[in-house]
């Protein structure tokens, strides 16, 4: 081993002996995939926004917390309930080299309903809006169907396009295949197209007239590298100079690599358990007349089987955060006493069960998809591990992601691992979709698949979400996130850290979205 | 000869409406794509919009009778996850596969050929034997872990090739290839050896077995008797009757690896439509995954008619055997 | 894949074709060193639930505090020693590949033998009963045989989904027709023989003179196609479990755990993947050589 390793390491120093970058101002990315189109209105997916976020600007950008600052809109305010004015800067000019407009936001927010086949469309974020006017060339008027305080964060996620450059003969103006070919791709971000073979590399250039900061790259090269193994060979090896999620396996040795430097944001995606409440019996829990998982002891004994630490630390290879809570500390409506994940206790567990009527355990299938989620598969079998100790012999059934969602939507599962990521920076969303009742017409429980249901809890979530105060809202909200934390209608498991490893001498402002941002990286002069 | 060319294309086509059919029912049957496609925080009504756009809210066999419709008239439907047209998806990911496999079988003819001719000449030397082992090796490890073990190696201990992507490419009538660059040869190099020595290895084979055979034939005896050298017996005698068996062979293995392309593609992260196929497949991307066998079997199709038109290019004789 | 080559006759039927295989076998030395590769990477892997260290399927005997340990590190929570080492869910390498092995042989043995039965039913009647029914089996051959193994092999998982019956139904379906065709070939040869021209003026069934006489006859060639198989087969099934349709994650053959391991190969942690990828490497090795042997022997333009 030790023989490898030094093998490995003067390799390594060879490695990047022989292969200084060729332009110093050149950065090359290595991916986890390409974005599925350039049409900054197409598909709400990480690898479409943070492609977006490099050409173009939002009126509100989310930093690397998620918390919102100004970008397009160097004001705003609400002028009722309903009503809000955002100012716009002055200086933003598009790639092009025209003034950036009133007319430009509402072409754009306009567009998106428009936009055909679109697989999550961008109207995700504008549901709430019911107008959109331009009361001059800088201020923006924006009216909600009904009072809306989550306005702000779903602007974060719609940048802004050029009512010039991106007009066209097609209802929506420039179409999806015409973005695609660069054709009317014309934003005020910081970087600009040049070229997109699908596949492979994806360049940008630095866009001469951004307003902000100057950014350091004269050329960003995106290349899309599914397997993590190639990608960590290809940054060791010196073709590219960042690469996105490293495999955690890797990260000890990046980090105490002289020649490497690592970036990790905090964590916002919980990974988490859902455990069937719907009723009686269970799909997966054979023997038993009932469903164990109906008694909340039951629920507590799963949560205490669960060594998170061991976890965060062995499987996830540190860059992982042990989870009490739903959301990280830092967010919008987390529970302060829910900071430190529950230690586990066996012995306390198996008390638990047996004190529930079930001494001897039962068995239980776990569902896991195979792939969608950092270590998924690895992290559900160690938990399994930790149940069959703890006497509820647990069975891994891991599956394509495609044939997972299938089975969970089917509730064919007993009890899942999956993920949620928040780009609201928002408990309401969160608690919405994991735990919410499931209703279609609300909206609620989108994946709620363990069908959890407390009306308490929905007629919570219904008030904050209607309650223009932050501070009240946070406090509903910690109510409501408190309610389903020691009920254990879910059980939270750790937050995934976004990670990226770079060559020695860059950085990376990491972002909590876990978006790969090229403005964002520097080098360390 | 024509009645024989129409006997195929019918063939390909029949083959075509029963694998259309069941790769249809068979994606159908996995899962719903949009859950694959859609963001979690969307509505139950945002996701039935997206079904109907898609037209996913038809039945099946609706479903099927449009594909075919349109499929008449040159249209395979569009990519669910891109938007984008199926068949052009795939046009353009084309150069970049083809290439790879292209120089790879180049790479096994160059190699496989005169080390087959080597061993068949001499059976007995240990040279020989060390060529046929070797072969063993070469042809029976798995495609994918000769790719890592090439990685291992020249990329990560060695340092001296890149260990994935296509590298710089050159516009030719409209089509990128890179194998007018450097970076581009320096980016070839694995991937094509990966998938060129299994080639090889069956190259070397049957070259050998084809040497074997046609040595004892009274025409090398006689042209040896006449005293011809050597060399012009290799290259006139016997290099013209071996031919048949390898380009037969060549010929198939051209097929199965433009198909065993997947595998190597998604090691090295090549560009190519192999490693769309496998991201669709896992994306449920069903217009891309039914575009793509379609133009597999036409290609397979026409890879077989131009073997065995060369077969009897080469010796007439044959060309009864290939209409049986 | 190469295409296994098609033998056209075979031994005359006076001599016991397996007698005359057994002592030509013994003299060649590779074969024999193939032989004794197989059977010992084989024998370890059959009893693999009762002499390995650990059994890697049984989750509550793992624990994690004991992953990614060097080769000959001792365990501290199970006492065991780790002479290859632990991966990342710390199961002991050994036990994984001793079991990875054996699904990987039970796969291949399972998938080729029933190939072998279908194919050669197919081919054999085929050959005997001849017109359309020939005509019509062998264009299905034919399709069967144009289209690449592995994509077959792809499209069918991808719509079967994962475990380990269905990879086998998916090895059957691309192998079989090699089998048929070969049956077909060597059938229509001996179908012409005295001894069957005899039983069918007997007025024999059918059934009975095809698996009596006729099949008994055409083994030799079809047994060593089914050797070289076995050796596509172990392949095939480790492609496709490192593409991700294999068998089920719980449950890895050795081509799963080559492909879970790799990842650990540029931290060091080489034996994850590297003790899995000798097995493989060794065991489609001892079957090729057995294999080359076989077909050398029973080739009888080869032989002479």
């Amino acid at each position: 081993m030790n023989f490898v390793k030094t093998r490995l390491a003067a390799s390594a120093a060879l490695i990047l002996l022989g292969a200084l970058p060729l332009s110093a101002a050149d950065l090359k990315v290595g991916v986890k995939s390409e974005p599925s189109s350039l049409d900054p209105q197409f598909h709400v997916l990480v690898p479409n926004m943070q492609v977006t976020f490099a050409m173009f600007d939002p009126l509100v950008m989310m930093d690397s917390k998620l918390v919102p600052q100004p970008a397009l809109a160097e004001s705003w305010k609400a002028t009722s309930d309903t009503i809000w004015e955002f100012v716009l800067r002055k200086d933003a000019k598009f790639s092009d080299g025209s003034p950036l407009t009133a007319d430009d936001v509402v072409f754009t927010l306009n567009r998106i309903p428009k936009v055909p086949n679109s697989p999550t469309a961008f109207t995700l974020f504008t549901r709430q809006i019911a107008k959109v006017e331009a009361v001059d060339a800088h201020t923006v008027r924006i009216t909600t169907k009904q009072p809306y305080p989550l306005l702000i964060t779903d602007l974060a996620n719609l940048p802004i396009m050029s009512t010039t450059a991106a007009s066209g003969s097609a209802p929506e103006g420039k179409t999806t295949v015409e973005l695609n070919r660069g054709e009317g791709l014309v934003g005020t971000g910081p970087f600009k197209f040049v070229s997109w073979q699908k596949g492979a590399d994806l360049v940008l250039e630095r866009n001469p007239n951004y307003w902000g900061k100057p950014v350091e790259w004269d050329k960003v090269i995106y290349r899309p590298m599914t397997n993590p193994a190639a990608r960590a060979a290809a940054l060791l090896s010196g073709d590219i100079d960042m690469m996105e999620d490293p495999p955690t396996t890797d990260l000890e040795q990046f980090k105490t690599n002289s020649k490497l430097s690592v970036a990790e944001a905090p964590g916002t995606r919980i990974v988490y358990i859902a455990l069937d409440q719907k009723g009686e019996p269970s799909p997966g829990i054979p023997g038993q007349g009932k469903n164990p998982l109906m008694d909340k002891r039951v629920r507590e004994a799963l949560s205490l089987a669960i060594d998170r630490k061991a976890i965060a630390e062995r499987v996830m290879g540190g860059v992982a955060v042990a989870a009490g809570d739903l959301l990280p500390q830092s967010m919008f409506g987390a529970v302060k006493a829910r900071q430190a994940a529950p230690a586990s206790d066996t012995a306390k567990a198996k008390a638990l069960l047996a004190e529930a009527g079930y001494p001897n355990g039962f068995q239980i299938t776990l569902g896991t998809p195979n792939g969608r989620y950092v270590n998924d598969v690895r992290v559900a079998q160690t938990i399994a591990a930790m149940w069959t100790r703890a006497g509820v012999k647990a069975e891994v059934a891991a599956a394509a992601p495609p044939v997972f969602f299938k089975s969970r939507d089917n509730f064919e599962y007993s009890a899942y691992l999956a993920a949620w990521g928040n780009s609201t920076g928002e408990m309401s969303t969160t608690l919405r979709s994991l735990v919410g009742t499931r209703d279609p017409s609300k909206g609620s429980g989108t994946s709620n698949g363990g069908r959890y249901s407390n009306p308490e809890l929905d007629a919570l979530l219904e008030k904050a979400s209607a309650t223009m105060d932050d501070k009240a809202r946070a406090e509903l909200l910690q109510k409501a996130d408190e309610m389903v934390l020691s009920d254990y209608g879910i059980i939270p498991v750790h937050f995934e850290v976004p990670v990226w490893a770079l060559r020695k001498g860059l950085t990376y402002a990491a972002r909590a979205d876990q978006y790969t941002l090229p403005q964002d990286v520097t080098s360390a002069k | 000869m024509p009645v024989f060319i129409i006997n195929r294309l019918l063939q390909a086509i029949g083959v075509i409406l029963v694998m259309s059919v069941l790769v249809f029912v068979g994606l159908y049957l996995i899962g719903d794509p949009t859950s694959m496609l859609v963001s979690p925080e969307a509505t139950e009504i945002e996701r039935q919009a997206l079904r109907k756009a898609l037209g996913l809210d038809q039945s099946i066999w609706i479903q099927y009778l449009t594909f075919l419709g349109n499929a008449a008239h040159g249209d395979f439907g569009r990519s669910f996850l891109t938007g984008q047209p199926a068949l052009q998806l795939i046009v353009e990911r084309m150069p970049a596969t083809v290439e790879l496999v292209v120089v790879a079988m180049t790479f096994a003819l160059v190699v496989g050929v005169p080390l087959g001719i080597l061993a068949g000449l001499r059976p007995k030397a240990p040279s020989s034997k060390a060529i046929m082992t070797g072969s063993i090796l070469g042809f029976s490890l798995p495609n994918f872990w000769i790719g890592l073990m090439l990685i291992m190696l020249f990329a990560v201990y060695l340092g001296v090739l890149p260990a994935s992507a296509r590298g710089e490419t050159v516009n030719i009538g409209g089509v990128a290839l890179s194998i007018f660059t450097l970076d581009g040869w320096q980016h070839l190099a694995l991937p094509a050896l990966t998938l060129g020595m299994a080639k090889a290895a069956l190259i070397i084979r049957v070259t050998r077995a084809a040497t074997r055979e046609v040595l004892p034939m009274d025409y090398i005896k006689f042209a040896r008797a006449k005293g011809l050298r050597p060399s012009r017996i290799l290259k006139v005698h016997l290099l013209k009757n071996i031919l048949i068996p390898i380009v037969t062979v060549a010929g198939l293995e051209f097929g199965q690896a433009i198909a065993f392309a997947v595998v190597t593609e998604s090691v090295f992260s090549w560009p190519g439509m192999g490693k769309l196929l496998i991201d669709s497949i896992i994306t449920l991307d069903r217009p891309v995954v039914v575009a793509y066998l379609i133009m597999m079997v036409f290609f397979l199709v026409i890879l077989n008619l131009v073997i065995d038109i060369l077969y009897i290019a080469i010796d007439p004789s044959a060309g009864e055997k290939v209409r049986d | 894949m190469n295409t296994p080559m098609t033998v056209s006759s075979t031994a005359p039927a006076e001599e016991s074709p397996f007698r005359r295989l057994l002592m030509q076998f013994a003299e060649n030395r590779l074969a024999l060193v193939g032989l004794a590769l197989l059977l010992l990477l084989a024998v370890p892997a059959i009893l693999a639930p009762w002499i390995a260290p650990q059994n890697p399927y049984d989750i509550g005997s793992l624990d994690i505090l004991d992953s990614q340990m060097p080769p000959g590190s001792m365990g501290e929570m199970t006492g065991i020693t780790y002479w290859l080492g632990t991966d990342s869910q710390a199961r002991d390498v050994l036990s994984a590949v001793l079991f990875g092995m054996r699904t990987s042989l039970l796969v291949a043995f399972v998938s080729v033998s029933a190939s072998l039965l279908i194919g050669a039913t197919v081919g054999l009647c085929a050959a005997y009963f001849g017109g359309w029914l020939d005509a019509l089996l062998m264009r299905i051959v034919d399709i069967q045989l144009s289209f690449p193994a592995i994509l077959v092999a792809l499209i069918m998982l991808s719509i079967l989904g994962q475990g380990l019956d269905k990879v086998i139904v998916a090895l059957i379906v691309v192998q079989w027709a090699y089998f048929a065709r070969t049956a077909r070939g060597t059938a229509l040869v001996e179908r012409n023989r005295e001894y069957i021209l005899a039983a069918r003026c007997l007025s024999l069934g059918w059934r009975r003179i095809i698996f009596r006489h006729l099949l008994p006859n055409c083994l030799p060639p079809l047994i060593v196609i089914a050797t070289i198989d076995l050796a596509h087969a172990i392949a095939l099934e480790a492609t496709l479990s490192f593409l991700g349709v294999g068998v089920p994650v719980t449950q890895p053959s050795l081509g799963m755990l080559i492909a879970n391991g790799f990842e650990f190969m540029l931290s060091g942690h080489y034996w994850i993947s590297v003790f899995p990828g000798i097995a493989l490497a060794l065991a489609i090795i001892g079957i090729n050589l057995v294999g080359d042997h076989l077909r050398d022997v029973l080739n009888p333009r080869n032989a002479q």
